[in-house]
């Protein structure tokens, strides 16, 4: 049974005292600036005034920066839908091997815990101009240019490499690439949690493999679910590194915007409404994540 | 669990043994580690251009190691690393010992705010921290080494002592409160109690808190993008301002170095934890991309 605070006040306060100092201090206090400054104006070179004005908000809803946001959401969702259909098999697997190899499988997440910064280049070297795959692609297409005369085709002319960085597609696949782990993860330890008893009366009783994880394993496992699908959308949404390095000038997100509102165009209101916007967006993520697995604890007895 | 392996054909939840799957396996296997794997052999490869197999070289470690501003920037990432784990994992057991032991009004309120550092995105952390350290605690320019580094450690803190807490105060769960009570009927003071009581038990749970806090912090790129200045840039900061003009093996060679220091940190975590399941498991809450 917890105690009361009261019946031992120093440990109480010694205990608490210093983390809940820190949390004010140094996490709260510089957000709750940060919301005031979205309320604010550039007044003078370093000044910001306080004036209670919603221009910020005005400005952050005109359609280029309303576009940013749709985007952002619409590159986040398809990257935790993408996670979703790759990493959802692997859980599988991973879940019904032996605990011997279960241990070694897991390992498959170990990139994860390098630094992100590394990931990223690592993938910038497989993907530039002079990449591997383009060096792969330009050496199959010279082979195939040596066979092409010989059965009697035109020769082939020279090789253009692929664009494969520095666009959209790029960013998504860096995205999924950062955070497939971030679904992966809460998937399996899911899925692990299922009684495995229902699933072979499912099987027994004539249900096949799709139908058995359609209609038992997804409604069964369906928080682990929305838990790994809320990991993977919320730093998917704020990312700020992927589209910078690898994506092109019309693949900007929200984290880019802010970005350049901070440290060049230096709109320090605007960034910090657009910044407290991506908040309330993460927050309202959450707050769809809890109802719907509290709607679907409510299905299940 | 034995008995599943036989060498009849897979049987009905032997996902595994399918051929589908062990496809899928590998091509995700190549999918994570291709990349990286690549970015490893080829900081071996004699060749500036660094896509062809030249011949084996060890020349850009050598010049990785002698990279002054490099080899600055690794030394204050480890330096910011070693003194906020030691403050967070200090910071959040404190916390999770408080939210275990008491009750206390305002306890709902607390969990949320000491959830909030791990679920907001980092750039708004980012930017909360740049503001307050331009317009609330200036921190003063010209510091001698290593008190310069004192924002990025401050905000480095503020983001991984709540994991701590998390890690802490899930493995508090499992303690039998009995023992706090035995301890004190038999004469130990609060402090005995909770040092050598209480703190034995936390033990595992601050071992991999401390190994969390640490990668947490030699990983942030965003958050101490926007506290740095010219004069306190991290391995991650140098790297990114290498890497937006060109690939070169240097890079390679100091990311090898960084990916190996993570590897070696990763094994001794599983070691300690026993249970690799449970230590990716712990993980798994939002970590900061």
């Amino acid at each position: 049974m917890e105690q009361s605070w009261k019946q031992a006040k120093a440990v109480f306060a010694g205990a608490l005292g210093p983390p809940l100092f820190w949390l004010i201090f140094f996490f709260l206090v510089p957000l709750a600036i940060v919301w005031a400054y979205s309320f604010g104006q550039n007044a003078g070179l370093t000044d910001i005034s306080f004036t209670g004005t919603f221009s910020n908000y005005a400005k952050a809803i005109e359609p280029l920066y309303l576009k940013i946001f749709f985007k952002s959401a619409w590159v986040a969702a398809l990257t935790t839908f993408l996670c979703l259909v790759v990493g959802f098999p692997v859980a599988l697997a991973i879940t019904f091997a032996p605990d011997k190899l279960k241990a070694w499988l897991l390992l498959i997440m170990l990139p994860f815990w390098t630094n992100l910064l590394v990931r990223t280049y690592a993938l910038m070297a497989v993907l530039r101009t002079e990449g591997y795959i383009n060096i792969s692609l330009g050496w199959l297409w010279k082979g195939m240019g040596g066979i092409a005369p010989l059965i009697g085709l035109q020769p082939l002319g020279d090789f253009t490499p692929l664009e494969l960085l520095h666009n959209n597609f790029a960013v998504i696949l860096g995205l999924v690439y950062v955070h497939l782990p971030f679904m992966v993860l809460p998937l399996y330890s899911a899925l692990d949690r299922l009684d495995r008893s229902l699933l072979e009366a499912s099987l027994d009783l004539g249900a096949g493999h799709l139908r058995t994880l359609t209609q038992v394993v997804l409604p069964l496992a369906f928080a682990g679910i929305m838990s790994g699908v809320l990991i993977t959308f919320i730093p998917a949404l704020g990312a700020y590194l992927t589209p910078d390095l690898l994506g092109g000038p019309d693949s900007q997100m929200i984290a880019n915007v802010i970005e350049r509102q901070f440290k060049r165009a230096n709109n320090w209101p605007f960034g910090a409404a657009m910044s407290f916007l991506l908040m309330y967006l993460t927050f309202i993520a959450i707050a769809l994540q809890a109802l719907a697995s509290r709607r679907n604890q409510k299905l299940q007895p | 669990m034995s008995e599943r392996i036989r060498k009849a054909p897979p049987g009905p939840l032997e996902y595994l043994r399918r051929w589908q799957l062990q496809v899928w396996l590998a091509l995700v296997a190549i999918f994570l580690y291709g990349p990286l794997l690549s970015l490893m052999v080829f900081s071996f490869n004699d060749s500036r251009r660094n896509i062809v197999w030249k011949g084996f070289t060890l020349d850009y470690y050598k010049m990785a190691l002698t990279d002054e501003s490099l080899m600055t920037a690794f030394g204050n990432s480890l330096t910011i690393a070693a003194v906020s784990t030691v403050i967070s994992v200090t910071l959040g057991a404190m916390a999770a010992l408080a939210l275990w032991r008491f009750r206390f009004p305002g306890k709902v309120v607390l969990d949320g705010a000491l959830a909030l550092p791990i679920v907001v995105p980092e750039i708004c952390m980012g930017v909360a921290m740049l503001v307050f350290f331009a317009k609330v605690l200036p921190w003063p320019q010209g510091l001698p080494w290593p008190l310069n580094l004192g924002a990025i450690i401050i905000s480095h803190i503020s983001f991984s002592f709540p994991f701590v807490a998390i890690v802490v105060r899930a493995r508090m769960a499992s303690f039998n409160r009995e023992l706090e009570e035995a301890a004190k009927d038999l004469g130990a003071t609060e402090w005995m109690t909770i040092r050598d009581v209480i703190v034995p038990h936390m033990t595992p749970a601050l071992v991999a808190g401390a190994l969390l806090a640490f990668t947490l912090s030699l990983d942030d790129f965003v958050i101490t993008f926007f506290t740095s200045g010219p004069d306190t840039v991290t391995f991650p900061v140098k790297v990114y301002s290498m890497v937006r003009f060109s690939v070169t093996p240097e890079v390679n060679a100091a990311s090898t170095l960084l990916i190996l220091l993570t590897v070696i940190l990763t094994a001794v975590a599983l070691r300690l934890q026993g249970d690799p399941a449970e230590t990716a498991g712990h993980t798994a809450a939002p970590t900061k991309p």
